[in-house]
C-alpha cells in the first residue's frame, strides 16, 4: 500500500530542501516545484478514487512508533473532514507554483521553497491523528509563513511579521499545556484516546481556554483578529493567498478535530459565547470592512467575517440540537466544512487577483483606482466573479457554506440565524461598493490607462478558479459527499457527555 | 409527447440561452458583433418555440403537473436539496411572457445598441438573464426559485450598471442590488422557516403541508409566540417586496433606469419585477393559510399602486414616469393577490408585461430620435415625426390607462373587483386606493403622451426619423397582444374550471374570488357594458381629459396647481422623503457607525490598547526585572541570602 499521506506531506518538504538547494539555478527550482506540485495532484487522484465515502473512518491510515517512551506515535489518517482540506491544500499550492513566476522575482529559490514546506507541514497538520505529531506540523507552519512575510513582504513587513508570530505563537504555548494534560491523562498521545479519555467539567473547561486562544487566533475571532489584517497588507500575493486559503482553516480545523469531540461538556458550556463572538465576527467586522480604504484590507476583514460562518456552524450544533433534530445540526456542521473550501475560492482567489494587479499598479489604496473595467475587462469579469462568491451568490461557492449554516441554524434560534442572515447585506454592501470603486466610474489615474489585461498563465489559473467557483456552487457534493459520514459522527461526538 | 421528452424540453429552453449568452459573452471577438446577436436570438428564439409547444400541452391539452428531479444538491441523510422542474399551466404562461418579451427585446436591441462598444456583452448579458428568469419559473422547490431569485438580481444589476463609467450607472446598479439583498434576508429567512416546518424545500411538500391545518407556533426574541405560517408567509413576502419593488422597498426601481432602455423594457418591467407576484401565486397554498398575510399584501400593494402612481405625475423624465407607472402597476397585482385573486394578478401581469414593455420600447425609440434626451420638458410635437412611434405609444398608453377593450382594461378591472369584494382587514382602504389610482394611472400616462407627442416641436438641429426595422417590428409586434389579448383571454383565465386554476390554490376564499370574477366577466360586452358606469372607467376618462386639458388645451394649469398646492408637490417630488430617509439612514449613519468601528474600536481600542498594550506591559516588566540584573556579584549574593532566609523561615514555621 502506497503511504500517500506521508508522500504529500513528506515530498514537498524534501522539495523544498532541494529547491533552497539551487540557489541562483531558479529554472531548477522552479523545476522541482512544478514537479512536486504535480507528483502531489497525481497522487489526490486515487486517494480520492479509494476512499470509501461511507465510512466515517480514518482511511489511508499509517501508524509507526516516533518516542516510544512517552507513547507518542507517528501516527497518520485521513477521514470525510480532511479529504476535502487535504486536496484543497494541494491545488491551492499548485496554483501559487503556477503564478510564481509572475508575482516574484527576487529570491526566487527561497521563495519556492518556502511555499513547498508550506505544502508539505499543511497536509500534515491535517492528517497528523497523534496530538504531539499534529502541534509540531502546527508551529512548523509558522516559520515559512513568517519567512514568507519577513523577506518578499510591504514596507513596514518587519512589524507584522512579528506581530503574525508573536501572537499566534502564544497562543499555541497554551495549546501545548492543553494536549499534553491530555496526553498524560490518556498516557499516550493518540487522537482515538483523547476523544476516549473521560475529563471532569473543570477540567474540559481549562483545556478548552487553553486551546481556544490557539485556535481562536488562527481562524481568527473577534476580538483576536487584529494581526490578520496587518499580516494580509504586508503579506506577498501568494502569502495573503495561503493565509486566507489554508492558514485560517488550520484554525477551525482545531475546533472540529479537537475541542468538539475530545472536550464536548466544555464545548457545550461554551457554545453560546462561541456564537455571540462568531456573530460579531459576522456583523461587526462587515461593517468594519464598508470603511477600509486599502483593498488588501477590506479582503482581510471580509475573510475574518466568512470565517465567522465557520464557527458559528461548528458551535452551531449545541444550539441546534437543543430545538430541534440532529439531522439540522449536520446541515450547519456540513455548511461549516463547505464554508470553509469556499472560502478560499472566495478571499483567496481575491487575494491572488489582487496580487496580480498590484503587479502593475503599485498601490492598495482603493481611491487610486477607478475605471478599470475599461481598461481590463477579462480581469474585470474574473474578478467579479470571485467577488460574487465573497457575495455569496446561489450558484457560485460561497452562497453554500453560509445557506446552510443560516438554515440549520434558524432550527435552533430564529434571531441567531436572522443575525447571521444580515452578511446578505452588509457583504454585498461592502464588497460591491469596493468592486464599483475600483473597476466602474470614468478612469480618474493616468496610471490605470496603462494597465494591461491579464493573459498566459494567469489568465489561465483565474478562469481555473471561476470554474472551480462555479462547480463548488452548482454540486456541493463534490466536498460534502465524503463528508456526510464523518459530520454526522463529529456531531455524535460533540454531542455525548464524557464527564468521569 | 411522453413526459420525458417534455422535461427534455424544457430544459433545453432553459439552457439554451445559458450556453447562448455564455459564448456570446465568452467569444466576442471571435463572433464579433454580429455573431453574438445571432448566436443568442437563435437561443432565445428556441426557447420561445419550445414555451409555445409546451403551451400547447399545459394550455390547451390541460397535462397534468410535471415534477421532476434533475438532481440532488446536497443531500444529508433525509434532507434532500434538489434542482428540478415543475410544469403547469402557471410556469408555461410564464415562460411564454419571458422568451416572448425576452426575444422582441433582443432584436430591438440590434437597433438600440447598434452604435454601443459592449454589443456583444449586452447581449451576453440578456441570454443570461433569460436563463436566470427560466430557472425561477421552472424551479420545483424554494432552493432554485431562490437561485433564479439571486440570479436575476445579479444579472440586473450588471446591466444597470452596463454603462459603468457613467457613476450614475454605477450607484443605480449597486443600490438596486443591495435593496433586492434586503428582501433576499427576508426571502432567506423565510425558506428557514418552511424548511423547519415541513422538513424539505420541495413545493410539493409544502403545498402537502398547507392542505392540512396548520398548529405550530415559534418563538421570536422581542415578539413571543407567533405562528409559524405566518412567519413564512411575511418573510416570504418580504423577498417578493424587495424584487417586486413594493413599498419601503420600491427606492431601487426608478435609479434602475440608469441601465439601457432595452433592459428597462425587459428587466424593469416585464419580466424580473413580477418574479415576486409569480412567487406568490405559485405558493399560493401557502398564502392562503395565512390572512395575515395577505391583508398586508393587499395593504403595502395598494399603497403602492396610489402613492408611487402619484409621484409618476411630476417625473419630467420619459422613463421614470413609465418606471414609477410600473412601481404603481405593480401594487395593482400584489393588491391583487393579497385579496386572493391569483389568476387576476397573473392576468395583470401578463397584460401589463405586454403595454408596458411596449411603452418602455416606445420611450426608447423616442430617445433615439431625441439623441439620448430623456427630459420631457424639450420635446413635444413628436407625432408628426415618429408616427409609428407615436401610434404605439398611444396604444400602451391606452391599455395602460385601462379604456376598453383594450388590454389592460381587463385585467386591471378584475383585480378592482377582486379587492372590493375582499373581506380581509384592509380591504376598504385598498379598494378605495386601487380606484383612486385609475385616475393617476390615465392622468401621468396621457401626460407623457401629450408632453412626448404633442404641443409645439422644440427646435432642433435636424427632424428626428422613426428608428430602424428592428426597433420598430417589435413595437408593432408587441402593440397586437396589448389591443387583443384582454378580451381574447378574459374568460380563460377566469373560468371556474379555468386552466389557470391548476396551478393556484383552491382554497374556499381563492375559489369565491374566482367565481364572482367569473360571474362578472363571463361576457366581454356585458363587462364593457359594466364598467361604463362604475368609478374606475369613470375616473380613468377624467384622468385622460385633465391630462389633455392641462398638458395639451391649457398648459398653464400644471405650473398654477404645482403653485397653488406647493407644498403637496414637492413631497411628490421628494417621493414622500423616503430615499432622502434611506441615505441618511443606511448611507451617512452606517458609515459613520463603520468609521467609528474602524478606526476607534478596532484599530485604537482592540490592536492598540489590547494587544499592543500586552505587549508593551511584558516589555515594561522586563525593564523592571532588568534592575536587577547589574552584574555585581554582593547583589546577587544578597539575593541568594535572601531567598535562604525566606525557605528556611518558612520551613521553620511550617514544622511549628
Amino acid at each position: 500500500m502506497i503511504p500517500y499521506l506521508s508522500l504529500l506531506t513528506g515530498l514537498p518538504i524534501l522539495g523544498a530542501v532541494l529547491a533552497l538547494g539551487c540557489q541562483d539555478r531558479e529554472a531548477w527550482a522552479l523545476r522541482i516545484a512544478a514537479g512536486v506540485t504535480l507528483i502531489s495532484l497525481v497522487l489526490c487522484i486515487p486517494m480520492v478514487q479509494g476512499f470509501d465515502f461511507s465510512s466515517s473512518a480514518f482511511q489511508f491510515k499509517e501508524l509507526h512508533e516516533w518516542i516510544p517512551a512517552w507513547n507518542a506515535k507517528y501516527a497518520m489518517g485521513v477521514d470525510g473532514i480532511t479529504l476535502p482540506l487535504i486536496v484543497l491544500t494541494v491545488v491551492t499550492h499548485a496554483v501559487i507554483i503556477l503564478t510564481a513566476r509572475t508575482l516574484v522575482k527576487a529570491q526566487f529559490s527561497k521563495y519556492l521553497a518556502v511555499f513547498l514546506a508550506l505544502q508539505g507541514v499543511t497536509i500534515g497538520v491535517f492528517s497528523a491523528l497523534d496530538t504531539l505529531l499534529f502541534y509540531c506540523f502546527w508551529e512548523g507552519m509558522l516559520i515559512p509563513m513568517y519567512l514568507c512575510i519577513g523577506i518578499w513582504g510591504g514596507e513596514s513587513r518587519t512589524q507584522a511579521s512579528i506581530k503574525f508570530f508573536l501572537y499566534t505563537f502564544i497562543g499555541s504555548a497554551f495549546l501545548l499545556l492543553s494536549l499534553v494534560y491530555i496526553g498524560l491523562q490518556a498516557g499516550g498521545f493518540s487522537w482515538a484516546a483523547a476523544v476516549k479519555q473521560p475529563l471532569s467539567l473543570m477540567a474540559q473547561k481549562w483545556l478548552f481556554l487553553g486551546c481556544l486562544f490557539a485556535f481562536a487566533v488562527k481562524v481568527p475571532m473577534w476580538p483576536v483578529h487584529t494581526w490578520l489584517p496587518d499580516a494580509h497588507t504586508e503579506a506577498p500575493a501568494a502569502g495573503s493567498v495561503i493565509l486566507a486559503a489554508l492558514m485560517l482553516k488550520v484554525g477551525a480545523y482545531g475546533f472540529f478535530r479537537f475541542c468538539l469531540p475530545i472536550l464536548p461538556d466544555a464545548s457545550r458550556f461554551f457554545a453560546t459565547p462561541m456564537l455571540v463572538l462568531s456573530l460579531i465576527a459576522i456583523v461587526y467586522i462587515g461593517l468594519v470592512a464598508l470603511s477600509q480604504k486599502d483593498m488588501k484590507r477590506l479582503i482581510a476583514y471580509s475573510s475574518v467575517a466568512h470565517m465567522g460562518f465557520v464557527t458559528l456552524g461548528c458551535f452551531g450544533v449545541y444550539l441546534i440540537t437543543f430545538n430541534s433534530g440532529e439531522m439540522f445540526a449536520q446541515m450547519a456542521m456540513e455548511g461549516a466544512l463547505m464554508q470553509m473550501v469556499a472560502h478560499a475560492f472566495g478571499s483567496g482567489a481575491m487575494f491572488l487577483a489582487f496580487g496580480l494587479l498590484y503587479m502593475q499598479y503599485h498601490t492598495r489604496l482603493i481611491e487610486r483606482f477607478g475605471g478599470l473595467a475599461k481598461v481590463m475587462p477579462v480581469f474585470s469579469a474574473c474578478f467579479m466573479v470571485f467577488a460574487l462568491t465573497n457575495v455569496g451568490l446561489p450558484g457560485t461557492a460561497g452562497f453554500v457554506g453560509e445557506f446552510m449554516v443560516i438554515l440549520g441554524l434558524f432550527q435552533g434560534h430564529a434571531g441567531v440565524a436572522a443575525l447571521a442572515a444580515l452578511t446578505l447585506i452588509i457583504s454585498a454592501a461592502y464588497t460591491l461598493w469596493m468592486f464599483r470603486r475600483v473597476f466602474y466610474g470614468p478612469i480618474q489615474h493616468t496610471a490605470v490607462t496603462a494597465l494591461q489585461d491579464v493573459n498566459g498563465l494567469s489568465l489561465g489559473v483565474l478562469i481555473f478558479l471561476v470554474l472551480m467557483i462555479f462547480a463548488l456552487g452548482l454540486f456541493p457534493e463534490m466536498v460534502l459527499g465524503p463528508a456526510h459520514a464523518s459530520s454526522a459522527q463529529l456531531v455524535q461526538m460533540a454531542l455525548k457527555s464524557k464527564l468521569i | 409527447m411522453t413526459d420525458q421528452t417534455l422535461i427534455m424540453l424544457a430544459m433545453l429552453a432553459m439552457l439554451s440561452p445559458l450556453f447562448a449568452g455564455t459564448f456570446a459573452g465568452i467569444g466576442q471577438t471571435y463572433l464579433g458583433r454580429v455573431g453574438a446577436h445571432r448566436l443568442t436570438i437563435l437561443g432565445v428564439t428556441f426557447s420561445f418555440l419550445i414555451a409555445c409547444c409546451l403551451a400547447s400541452h399545459f394550455i390547451v391539452s390541460n397535462h397534468a403537473t410535471l415534477d421532476v428531479t434533475l438532481y440532488h444538491w446536497v443531500t444529508i441523510g433525509a434532507l434532500k436539496f434538489q434542482i428540478g422542474i415543475w410544469l403547469d399551466a402557471l410556469t408555461v404562461i410564464m415562460m411564454l411572457v419571458v422568451t416572448g418579451v425576452s426575444l422582441l427585446v433582443h432584436i430591438y436591441s440590434m437597433g438600440y445598441m447598434a452604435e454601443d462598444e459592449g454589443y456583444a456583452r449586452f447581449f451576453s448579458y440578456m441570454s443570461l438573464f433569460t436563463f436566470a428568469m427560466l430557472t425561477l419559473v421552472l424551479a420545483n422547490n424554494g432552493l432554485q426559485l431562490f437561485f433564479g431569485w439571486e440570479g436575476v438580481g445579479v444579472v440586473s444589476y450588471l446591466l444597470i450598471s452596463f454603462w459603468y463609467h457613467k457613476p450614475s450607472a454605477a450607484k443605480g446598479g449597486f443600490k438596486a442590488f443591495v435593496v433586492n439583498r434586503v428582501g433576499d434576508f427576508g426571502f432567506l429567512l423565510g425558506l428557514g422557516a418552511c424548511l423547519g416546518l415541513c422538513g424539505s424545500l420541495d413545493y410539493a411538500t409544502w403545498f402537502k403541508v398547507a392542505s392540512m391545518p396548520i398548529q405550530s407556533t415559534v418563538t421570536l426574541p422581542f415578539f413571543g409566540h407567533i405562528s409559524s405560517i405566518h412567519m413564512i408567509c411575511l418573510l416570504l413576502f418580504v423577498g417578493a417586496m424587495g424584487k417586486s419593488a413594493q413599498v419601503p422597498l420600491h427606492v431601487w426601481l426608478p435609479e434602475s433606469m440608469e441601465g439601457p432602455t432595452p433592459i428597462s423594457a425587459l428587466i424593469h418591467a416585464a419580466t424580473m419585477v413580477t418574479a415576486g407576484v409569480y412567487m406568490v401565486s405559485r405558493l399560493s397554498p401557502l398564502f392562503e393559510c395565512s390572512s395575515v398575510a395577505l391583508s398586508v399584501m393587499m395593504v403595502i400593494g395598494a399603497t403602492g399602486a396610489l402613492f408611487l402612481g402619484l409621484v409618476g405625475i411630476v417625473q419630467h423624465d420619459i422613463k421614470r414616469v413609465v418606471a414609477y407607472s410600473t412601481l404603481s402597476q405593480l401594487g395593482y397585482m400584489v393588491a391583487a393577490t393579497g385579496a386572493s385573486a391569483y389568476s387576476a394578478a397573473i392576468f395583470h401581469l401578463v397584460t401589463h408585461a405586454c403595454f408596458k414593455a411596449l411603452l418602455f420600447l416606445a420611450a426608447g425609440s423616442v430617445i433615439m430620435a431625441m439623441h439620448h434626451e430623456q427630459d420631457m420638458r424639450n420635446m413635444g410635437g413628436l407625432k408628426r415625426y415618429l408616427p409609428v412611434t407615436y401610434m404605439t405609444f398611444l396604444i400602451g398608453s391606452i391599455s395602460l390607462a385601462a379604456f376598453p377593450p383594450f388590454a389592460g382594461f381587463f385585467s386591471k378591472d378584475s383585480i378592482i373587483e377582486a379587492v372590493q369584494y375582499s373581506k380581509l382587514p384592509g380591504s376598504g382602504y385598498a379598494s378605495i386606493c386601487l380606484t383612486l389610482g385609475a385616475f393617476v394611472t390615465a392622468l401621468y400616462s396621457f401626460r407623457a403622451l401629450f408632453l412626448t407627442f404633442h404641443g409645439r416641436a422644440p427646435v432642433m438641429k435636424s427632424a428626428p426619423h422613426e428608428p430602424v426595422y428592428a426597433v420598430l417590428i417589435p413595437l408593432l409586434v408587441l402593440s397586437i397582444p396589448s389591443v387583443i389579448i384582454g378580451w381574447t383571454l378574459v374568460d380563460t383565465f377566469f373560468s371556474t374550471p379555468g386552466y389557470l386554476s391548476l396551478g393556484l390554490s383552491q382554497s374556499v376564499r381563492a375559489m369565491g374570488v374566482l367565481n364572482h370574477l367569473h360571474s362578472e366577466t363571463h361576457s366581454v360586452w356585458s363587462m364593457i357594458g359594466h364598467a361604463l358606469t362604475h368609478w374606475p372607467f369613470i375616473l380613468s376618462t377624467l384622468g385622460a381629459l385633465f391630462a389633455w386639458y392641462a398638458y395639451s388645451y391649457a398648459p398653464h394649469i400644471p405650473a398654477y396647481c404645482a403653485r397653488k398646492g406647493y407644498a403637496f408637490y414637492q413631497i411628490l417630488v421628494d417621493q414622500y422623503g423616503i430615499d432622502r430617509f434611506y441615505q441618511w439612514l443606511f448611507v451617512d449613519r452606517v458609515q459613520a457607525l463603520s468609521q467609528y468601528l474602524s478606526e476607534t474600536v478596532d484599530r485604537s481600542w482592540i490592536d492598540r490598547r489590547m494587544v499592543l498594550g500586552v505587549a508593551n506591559t511584558v516589555r515594561k516588566l522586563g525593564a523592571l526585572f532588568r534592575l536587577t540584573q547589574t552584574g555585581f556579584v554582593f547583589h546577587y549574593t544578597a539575593y541568594m541570602g535572601i531567598g535562604i532566609v525566606i525557605c528556611v523561615a518558612y520551613a521553620v514555621l511550617s514544622i511549628a
